[in-house]
C-alpha cells in the first residue's frame, strides 16, 4: 500500500469515526489491482475495501448528484480533473454542495487498463516504479512497460494538478507532467482531411459503437434525468442495424448537448468499451468555442455563463464559421 | 449519369421563425416572386426553437439541404433568440462539417418581414447550391428510402 493511499484511507476512516460524514465516496478494490470501480463506504470497518492507485480513473463527481441528496455529510475524493466536473456541476445546481466534503487527491497520470490489454498484459496483482517505467507483477510473470505508453487519453492534456474546489487536499509528491503534444492536435490533424476522409474516418470509428450508453452514463456533463435517447417514441433508443447513421446521431447530439459544459475530463473514451476516441468530437466543440466566443474551461468556475447561453452582437455569422474557425 | 444529375430535385427542409422569415415567405408569394417548390417550410415559433435533433432528423428523413431563417440579429421577436440561434448553429454546422458533412448542405439566413424578394433570392440560391452538391448521402436513414 502506497503512503499516499494510507493517508487517505486514515484521513476517510477518521472522519467516518468522528461522524463528520455518514459516508464517503472512493474506489473498491477489484479482483486485481486494475479493475477498481467507484463505491460509497459507511464505515471505517469497510474501509478495507478501499483502493487508491494508477488505475481509479474513475470520475467521482456524477454520483453526487444523487448521493448529496441524501442525509447527512458525504466526502468525496477528487483528482484535480474531477474537481473540474464537480465544479460544472454545482454551476448547473445539480449538487448540494453544502451536504458534500471535497478532500482533493493527488494525481500523478492515471493508467488505461485497456492499453495494457492491448499489449497482453492482464490479471495484475502487483505496481511498482522504476523511474519511467512500471513494473507490473501479473498472474502470468513479471511485465514492464513505459508509464508514458499505459496512460489513459486525458492525461496527455493534463488540466494542472491543482484542485478548483476542495476543502481540504492530500497531496505528497511533486506533481509530474504527463502532458504529450497539444490538445487540439488531433482535432487540427481530422480538420485538415477532406470532407470525405473525416467522414469515413468517423464512419469507421462510430459504426464500432455498440450503444451500451456507457458514454452518456459516466458522463458528469450528461446529468439529465430524462435523456432523449430514452425515449423508445424517438427512433433514437437503441442501435439500429439498418442504418449507420444512427450512431453518427446519437454521438453529435451528445456532443452538442454537453458542449459549453464539457469539462474535457475524457470519461467518455475511458469507458467506451470499443475504444473510440469520442473525447475528440468534444474538443472540436472546446476548440471551437475558443475560437469564436474566447477562451473557455468549463467547470473552472461554479458561477457565471456558458458560451451557449449567452451571446454577443457581434458574433460570427454561421455561414461564415468555416473560414472563422480554421484561421485559428 | 448525365442525365439523371440533371433530373435530381433536392430537398430542401426551411425551418422559418413565424415573425420574420414565413411572413417574408408570405410576402414573396403575394408578390409574385417564384421560390422553388422543393422547399417544404416548417414554421417555428422562433429560430431558436430549432433543436440540433431537428436538423439531423430532417437530413435523416431524406433533406438534402437544411436551412434555417430567423429575424434580422437585433430584430427577434422575442428580443434575444435569434442571438443563441446564431451560437448554436455556427457550433453545430462546424461540427457537423467535421464529421464530415458537406458544409454546402447547411446555411443560416436572416429575412426580415418585409424582405419577399430576399426569401426568393435565398432559396433560389440555397436549391442552386444543393442541386449543384448532389444527392444526401451520409446523413440519410436507409429505412426511408424508396428502392
Amino acid at each position: 500500500m502506497s503512503e499516499l493511499e494510507n493517508k487517505i484511507i486514515q484521513r476517510a476512516a477518521a472522519l467516518l469515526t468522528e461522524g463528520k460524514v455518514k459516508r464517503v465516496v472512493g474506489w473498491r478494490k477489484g479482483e486485481f489491482i486494475h479493475d477498481p470501480s467507484p463505491a460509497t463506504f459507511e464505515t471505517a470497518d469497510s474501509l478495507k475495501e478501499f483502493v487508491y492507485n494508477d488505475y481509479c480513473g474513475a470520475n467521482l463527481s456524477k454520483y453526487l448528484v444523487d448521493i448529496s441528496k441524501k442525509e447527512g455529510m458525504t466526502a468525496v475524493f477528487l483528482k484535480p480533473c474531477d474537481s473540474y466536473s464537480f465544479n460544472q456541476l454545482i454551476k448547473e445546481h445539480r449538487i448540494k454542495r453544502e451536504n458534500v466534503y471535497v478532500i482533493g487527491v493527488e494525481c500523478q497520470g492515471k493508467l488505461a487498463q485497456y492499453k495494457l490489454e492491448e499489449k497482453g498484459i492482464s490479471g495484475i496483482t502487483a505496481e511498482a516504479y522504476d523511474g519511467e517505467n512500471v513494473v507490473l507483477d501479473t498472474l502470468y510473470g513479471k511485465e514492464t512497460v513505459k508509464k508514458s505508453d499505459a496512460l489513459l487519453d486525458r492525461c496527455f492534456s493534463c488540466k494542472g494538478k491543482k484542485h478548483v474546489v476542495a476543502d481540504e487536499t492530500i497531496v505528497l509528491g511533486e506533481p509530474v507532467d504527463t502532458t504529450v503534444g497539444g490538445r487540439f492536435d488531433k482535432v487540427r490533424e481530422l480538420e485538415a482531411m477532406t470532407e470525405e476522409e473525416r467522414f469515413s474516418f468517423w464512419q469507421g470509428q462510430l459504426s464500432k459503437c455498440i450503444r451500451c450508453n456507457a458514454c452518456r452514463n459516466v458522463c458528469p456533463a450528461c446529468s439529465c434525468l430524462k435523456c432523449v435517447f430514452d425515449n423508445p417514441q424517438s427512433g433514437v433508443a437503441a442501435k439500429s442495424n439498418a442504418d449507420s447513421f444512427e450512431e453518427q446521431l446519437f454521438h453529435i447530439i451528445r456532443a452538442f448537448h454537453v458542449s459549453g459544459r464539457c469539462t474535457d475530463c475524457g470519461e467518455c473514451s475511458r469507458v467506451c468499451p470499443q475504444h473510440i476516441p469520442l473525447h475528440l468530437l468534444n474538443r472540436k466543440f472546446i476548440k471551437d468555442i475558443d475560437a469564436l466566443y474566447g477562451e473557455f474551461q468549463a467547470g473552472e468556475a461554479d458561477e457565471g455563463k456558458t458560451p451557449l447561453t449567452s451571446y454577443t452582437e457581434g458574433d460570427t455569422e454561421p455561414n461564415q464559421v468555416f473560414n472563422a474557425t480554421e484561421e485559428k | 449519369m448525365q442525365e439523371v444529375n440533371k433530373e435530381f430535385t433536392p430537398n430542401i427542409v426551411a425551418f422559418c421563425c413565424n415573425w420574420c422569415s414565413y411572413a417574408g415567405a408570405d410576402l414573396a408569394g403575394s408578390s409574385r416572386l417564384s421560390y422553388p417548390a422543393n422547399v417544404k417550410i416548417v414554421r417555428v415559433p422562433c429560430s431558436c426553437r430549432v433543436n440540433p435533433m431537428f436538423v439531423l432528423k430532417a437530413f435523416q428523413q431524406g433533406a438534402d439541404g437544411v436551412i434555417l431563417c430567423g429575424c434580422h440579429p437585433g430584430d427577434c421577436h422575442y428580443v434575444t433568440g435569434n442571438y443563441y440561434t446564431r451560437r448554436r448553429m455556427a457550433l453545430l454546422f462546424s461540427f457537423l462539417n467535421y464529421m464530415g458533412i458537406e458544409k454546402e448542405r447547411t446555411r443560416v439566413e436572416w429575412v426580415s418581414a418585409a424582405e419577399g424578394a430576399r426569401f426568393s433570392a435565398v432559396m433560389n440560391d440555397f436549391v442552386a447550391q444543393v442541386t449543384a452538391l448532389g444527392e444526401n448521402k451520409r446523413l440519410q436513414d436507409l429505412r426511408v428510402k424508396e428502392e
